[in-house]
């Protein structure tokens, strides 16, 4: 359980967000993240997050698919139980291709995507907090942690100045827990500076 | 990447109308929270009626055998496959419109991609029923799958293309499956957030794995998507390569022939845009979706069709003249006297003219956007390429060499009818629930290109900032604080 607080300023507009998101982060503000309901590019690379590396996950799953084919395969028909099948060499690689395409295709889809739901925190059941309803919808919202020395309220004045639409102060939840998304219920008590959001 | 804008004014709009982020959440999510019409009742009843009865064919074949079919002593292979191999060409059209034309930088993907993944998906499923249940002892289905057994082990032949198959028809359903379900998943969180009651909060919550629309996850969202559309791409042609080795690697006359992976490949393009003109000229007329899927759309995919269906023109045309050229007895008479001519000469002609002549009438732009001719048009398509795969199977297999081994002449039994349509009912159940509870059009992808190639954006277009987000980076990096 890791709750924190939050400002958060909610744009109706990417070309407004972006060099919003350039002077929070000049002014030494520290975003804790952007939420989008759709993928700004250029976004990643303003708030300095470097390139994601799960494409290289998935060149490391091909190559296991790869290898469990072919070993697989020249195992079992090489090794384990040769069959003389039109008096054509057990090792018949070129009448392996496709399988082991087909397998190195299925290893890299089926890991890249356990792994990029790893990554993300995606399952089903799996809850988060959720700074505005219209995050996904028309929002773009961009959430500032709060340090000891952060100045809640000057923080806000700035959103303000930058564009803004609308403002709150939250404390949230960073992390993910079970539950479903019909129910209030958070597994920490809501403070009483909290905003609730929407 | 830049955040300049530039946009071909060339080009037409991809979104219609006067439209803001909010305006295009309405717009699809509408249909998923208002009562179905009553046409799609009707629809879905109708649906599920001839399901029952697929289904009632498959028990009358389970519980008696094969048997139930009139497949003879030398067509083994009669309408079953002949179904497999045309639900499997149209399961190519929506991985090849998500995956080949995302690398290809098509804009006009983002109105029919979602749909068309999930055509495929339920399209892969009707095709996998066929060959399954073709085993007879369907029971013993799982003796394909090589696993460690008390038989010996007896282990499957590796070298043989019905194995090549499974791996290929089951690895495309996955993968086809993965791409589709991470693609909805940023727009199941959209119909989550504004969801008024409490199942449908509950239930799209569960569904959409808890997706908030952080920066980071878009990042490795984009990642996923662009990489699982680089493994499609090889994988979705070598899938139907795959389905003409089945052929192609046999010693029959009319299948022995190097020319069938890609003209199988362009077949099912063929056939998989027919499909979704089918679909999606039904579906924006009644979920009212104009704005989305545009006669631009449809146009565009009229044109790969009038191209794929030369393509396989021209692959029959070959075909004829290689066997001529090759003077082999057997496989000029297959051509010969057993296509063009003899009792299943009528199917040659019908699928000559479904899938050859009449998709030139397409060179025509008027004709390319006419709506009402476009869903004539991939009906005929899709009975052309049915009839395809017919002419294939039955009149290479009908006459074997030894004129005492020719069946007679092979018509399907009510049951071999009823599975098929049986196939129909499971692919429209399938879809009608989708359009019902799906979002059918990628709402995230719009938004994102609503902006570039939106109609009322597109008059306003310039230069937005003179900053590039990549030479920011550069300043920003170790400026941080924390």
């Amino acid at each position: 359980m890791d709750i924190r607080k939050f400002v958060v300023g909610c744009y109706d507009d990417e070309e407004v967000l972006f060099p919003a998101v350039k002077k929070v982060r000049r002014a030494g503000y520290k975003i804790h993240d952007v939420y989008t309901p759709f993928a700004v590019h250029g976004l990643d690379k303003a708030l300095g997050y470097r390139e994601t590396r799960l494409h290289t996950a998935g060149f490391i799953y091909a190559l296991m698919g790869l290898t469990t084919a072919l070993s697989g395969i020249s195992w079992i028909l090489a090794k384990d139980w040769p069959l003389n099948i039109g008096g054509k060499p057990h090792f018949a690689l070129p009448a392996w291709i496709p399988i082991m395409f087909e397998l190195t295709v299925l290893f890299s889809a089926v890991g890249m995507t356990l792994t990029f739901c790893y990554l993300c925190n995606l399952a089903p059941f799996v809850k988060k907090h959720h700074f505005h309803p219209r995050a996904t919808d028309d929002l773009f919202v961009m959430v500032i942690e709060c340090t000891t020395k952060t100045n809640v309220q000057e923080a806000q004045n700035f959103l303000a100045s930058t564009g803004a639409k609308e403002i709150n102060v939250q404390m949230a939840e960073v992390g993910w827990w079970l539950g479903t998304y019909d129910k209030d219920r958070k597994i920490f008590e809501v403070g009483k500076e909290a905003a609730v959001s929407a | 990447m830049s955040l300049k804008k530039y946009e071909s004014f060339v080009r037409e709009p991809l979104v219609d109308g006067d439209k803001n982020y909010h305006q295009v959440t309405e717009d699809i999510v509408h249909t998923i929270e208002t009562k179905p019409t009553r046409l799609w009742y009707i629809g879905f009843t109708v649906s599920v009626l001839l399901l029952l009865f697929g289904a009632y064919a498959v028990y009358r074949e389970v519980t008696y055998g094969i048997g139930q079919w009139n497949l003879g002593r030398t067509v083994g292979w009669g309408w079953d496959i002949t179904n497999f191999v045309w639900w499997v060409g149209i399961g190519h059209a929506g991985t090849l419109i998500s995956a080949i034309l995302l690398l290809f930088r098509q804009g006009w993907r983002t109105g029919v991609n979602r749909a068309a993944e999930a055509m495929t998906i339920f399209a892969v499923m009707c095709a996998g029923q066929f060959p399954i249940w073709h085993m007879g002892r369907v029971w013993l289905a799982f003796f394909v799958m090589p696993y460690p057994n008390t038989r010996g082990p007896l282990w499957v032949n590796f070298n043989s293309p019905l194995l090549w198959d499974v791996f290929a028809i089951s690895t495309y359903f996955t993968v086809s499956l993965l791409f589709w379900y991470s693609g909805l998943i940023p727009d199941l969180a959209t119909i989550r957030d504004r969801a008024k009651t409490k199942l449908r909060k509950m239930l799209y919550g569960i569904v959409s794995f808890g997706w908030t629309g952080s920066i980071k996850h878009w990042q490795r969202h984009e990642s996923l998507a662009l990489v699982l559309a680089g493994l499609s791409t090889p994988l979705v042609l070598s899938v139907h390569t795959i389905v003409s080795f089945d052929f192609a690697t046999s010693v029959v006359p009319g299948w022995h022939t190097t020319i069938f992976p890609p003209y199988f490949v362009a077949g099912a393009i063929f056939s998989g845009f027919a499909m979704v003109q089918t679909l999606m000229v039904v579906t924006r007329r009644v979920m009212n979706l104009q704005d989305y899927i545009t006669i631009g759309h449809i146009e565009a995919m009229n044109k790969v069709i009038v191209l794929t269906g030369s393509i396989v023109g021209c692959a029959y045309l070959t075909e004829l003249f290689i066997a001529w050229y090759g003077a082999n007895q057997y496989e000029s008479d297959a051509f010969f006297k057993y296509r063009l001519a003899g009792p299943y000469g009528w199917s040659y002609w019908l699928m000559m003219t479904c899938n050859v002549v009449s998709p030139q009438l397409f060179w025509f732009k008027k004709l390319r956007r006419n709506i009402e001719f476009t869903f004539i048009m991939s009906v005929v398509v899709n009975i052309g390429m049915w009839f395809e795969r017919f002419v294939i199977i039955v009149t290479s297999l009908f006459r074997d060499y030894l004129p005492s081994a020719w069946s007679l002449y092979y018509r399907p039994s009510i049951y071999e009818i009823g599975f098929y349509i049986g196939s129909l009912g499971l692919f429209f159940t399938c879809y009608f629930l989708f359009s019902k509870y799906f979002p059918v059009i990628a709402i995230a992808e719009i938004k994102h290109v609503l902006k570039t190639s939106g109609e009322s954006y597109k008059a306003k277009m310039d230069k937005l900032e003179e900053e590039e987000p990549d030479q920011f980076f550069h300043e920003m990096v170790g400026a941080d604080h924390h």
